[in-house]
């Protein structure tokens, strides 16, 4: 069923760094919702399918004064994303009624250009064939297609609940979605309330000020790939992390002595 | 039946002799081939590539053999629009070896996407921004433009020849052999320089990203330089290898030193434009997306002497050399000056390749190595044995070189 928004969205993202514990309660839901495959035990650290990778980042200073922060990583949805332009089946693309951006398994032919392309490595590869165990198959999410070996996959800001959230809008008359309308699962599964999601160009979505903010950041910002996961911390080196280049933050021109390490 | 084959005239090692030749080499291949069915069964978790390395061995073999196998289109716009005739000598193995390189990227390019099966999509679903599109384009067309050059040669067998309609198709496409030349170098500028952009594009990646000209980063521009600069040597590499293993002159020489000479004389080409390249980067286009080059060359694999190894031993070297006209005429410098500048063109795309993914983007990322597994390694070599199979049973039986027969007769061999 087609159900097109009066008005089109901009979908975002505000992860806000200081609230997240590193729980991967984002990761466990993300997977459920998505019926993101599990890898086999053997398989190497970086065959993973997650469409939300928690890092963990220290300031690389000595106790007391070490602090430590965890950010969750899904696909940037950036507005000028490098993965768009370099797919050779246009299998990937970029909503202009919401901006999620988004790929298409069925068409994916497994180049992995995309995946070379993502600065934020937020692109994962179907390494293997995907087997849920004995039982667990009827977990599996009917609205979400699982994918086949040999194409890439990432977040899509789960767009069967915004599916899902416009038929129950259209079967109730209305042509707008309300705030809380459509939640990806990642962000009604943080028990901190560090995910927040909304439309920023609904004024009632409070996304907004929040993008404001001044302790709000991007990561990578400097590349111009407009991304719309936003962070947020009142640490200053959490903040430069995300958007310093890398000689400062590595400590090689710390100013504050603030330098990070990578856990 | 074999010696019916066999060119009138010249002589060829005894068919027992050759099986032996081509043994290992059917071996190495068949290994390949065994390995290519496994990643099609069983999948790519074979290979050691993973989502931070998602080009691995295949892509470096990939843009490596096309940018040698330049050799194939540039010396047919040399001979056939350039009107350089003396270069026609070396022509049959320069088409050879551009179709072995061309359709062994290809089959490569086919094992190491994760959806064989669906390569077609690239032409249905084709995205006209993607770089990748117009390399796949133009790769495929050129492999086509290939077997037209070689039907020709082919069709030139002894046997082949008593077939009246294959000697009226063959003299007819060699009438006609010009427009392809020409085709030919049209296409293979374009993904020549496609290849070079699929890494100049990626603005996510400071290492690979690059300025340009209008749609074109500069590796664009830098790819189609550096492989007219190598293809040469690989022709010339080549033939006097063959040469030496055969124990005979198959070419004049000063064909050969010749080859060296337009090697030496891009190079010095391409060594200025890639100092110039290297300068905006490191100066321009670097601070402007807000990483610093230094950081690039910190880590212990990629040090600055990635850098200065490209621009000097694999590149001043190999130029002066072959620029040379005295070195030229010693054949071991002249052997010297292509090796380096074929194994240039192999580091740079090793560079360009892995380098760009081992490199962190993400402050708190770190940096990656990737070491191919034994199928991956498999795969390439299998391919290269393929090459080795269809140049030798095309040199055996083919009239590959117009004054084979001349040269032994004048150099009095038997």
């Amino acid at each position: 069923m087609k159900t097109q928004q009066a008005k089109p969205a901009r979908y975002v993202m505000v992860i806000d760094v200081d609230r997240c514990n590193g729980c991967g309660n984002c990761m466990v839901g993300c997977a459920v919702e998505n019926n993101v495959s599990v890898p086999p035990a053997d398989a190497l650290a970086n065959r993973g399918l997650t469409w939300m990778k928690v890092y963990r980042v220290g300031n690389d200073r000595p106790f007391p004064d070490h602090q430590t922060v965890c950010l969750p990583i899904p696909c940037q949805h950036c507005d000028h994303a490098p993965c768009i332009h370099v797919c050779p089946v246009t299998a990937v693309q970029r909503d202009e009624q919401t901006g999620i951006v988004g790929q298409i398994p069925e068409r994916c032919m497994g180049c992995r250009y995309c995946m070379a392309a993502c600065p934020y490595h937020a692109r994962y590869f179907n390494w293997f064939t995907p087997v849920w165990p004995a039982g667990m198959e009827k977990t599996l999410n009917p609205d979400v297609g699982t994918r086949m070996r040999g194409v890439a996959e990432k977040c899509n800001f789960c767009h069967g609940r915004l599916d899902r959230a416009r038929e129950r809008a259209a079967a109730e008359g209305r042509r707008q979605l309300d705030p809380g309308d459509y939640v990806p699962a990642c962000a009604e599964a943080c028990p901190t309330g560090a995910i927040r999601f909304g439309d920023a160009l609904d004024e009632r979505s409070g996304m907004k000020d929040l993008l404001a903010a001044p302790e709000t950041f991007r990561l990578l910002e400097s590349l111009g790939t407009e991304p719309k996961v936003y962070y947020q911390s009142r640490h200053a080196w959490v903040r430069q992390v995300g958007r310093s280049r890398l000689a400062r933050v590595r400590g090689f021109e710390t100013p504050a002595g603030e330098g990070v390490t990578h856990g | 039946m074999d010696k019916d084959l066999i060119t009138r005239g010249l002589d060829r090692t005894p068919l027992w002799k050759f099986a032996l030749w081509l043994l290992p080499w059917a071996l190495l291949a068949a290994w390949g081939g065994q390995t290519i069915r496994d990643m099609f069964v069983q999948g790519l978790y074979l290979t050691n590539m993973d989502n931070r390395f998602a080009f691995g061995l295949w892509i470096v073999f990939d843009l490596t053999v096309i940018a040698l196998g330049a050799g194939a289109f540039f010396l047919g716009f040399l001979t056939y629009l350039m009107r350089q005739k003396d270069l026609q000598q070396v022509l049959n193995t320069a088409v050879i070896v551009g179709f072995v390189c061309y359709s062994g990227a290809i089959l490569t390019l086919a094992v190491d996407v994760g959806q064989p099966i669906r390569a077609w999509f690239a032409f249905w679903h084709a995205n006209v921004h993607s770089m990748l599109t117009e390399v796949s384009f133009c790769i495929t067309l050129y492999l086509m433009v290939l077997l037209i050059e070689y039907v020709p040669i082919i069709l030139k067998n002894r046997k082949l020849r008593l077939v009246p309609s294959f000697l009226v198709l063959e003299f007819n496409l060699h009438r006609i052999m010009f427009l392809f030349a020409g085709i030919g170098a049209f296409l293979s500028f374009f993904h020549q320089g496609s290849l070079g952009g699929m890494f100049g594009v990626l603005n996510g990646r400071p290492f690979a990203f690059r300025e340009g000209v209008g749609i074109w980063p500069s590796t664009f521009f830098l790819f189609i330089l550096s492989a007219i600069a190598v293809g040469p040597s690989f022709i010339m590499l080549i033939v006097m290898t063959v040469s030496r293993v055969a124990r005979r002159p198959l070419v004049d020489r000063k064909v050969l030193t010749r080859l060296g000479r337009i090697s030496g004389l891009l190079l010095s080409a391409y060594i200025v434009a890639k100092l110039a390249d290297t300068g905006i980067w490191i100066f321009r286009t670097l601070p402007d997306s807000g990483f610093d080059a230094a950081e690039f060359y910190r880590h212990g694999l990629f040090g600055i002497w990635v850098l200065f190894l490209e621009l000097t031993v694999f590149g001043l070297l190999p130029a002066t050399i072959l620029l040379n006209r005295r070195r030229r005429q010693n054949p071991r410098w002249l052997v010297a000056g292509g090796l380096l500048a074929c194994l240039g063109i192999t580091f740079n795309r090793l560079v360009v390749t892995l380098q760009t993914q081992s490199a962190p983007t993400l402050s708190f990322d770190t940096f990656m190595i990737y070491w191919p597994s034994l199928q991956e390694w498999a795969v390439m070599l299998g391919v290269v044995a393929y090459g080795v199979i269809l140049y030798s049973l095309s040199y055996r039986y083919l009239n590959l070189f117009p004054r084979e027969h001349e040269l032994k007769t004048s150099s009095g061999r038997a």
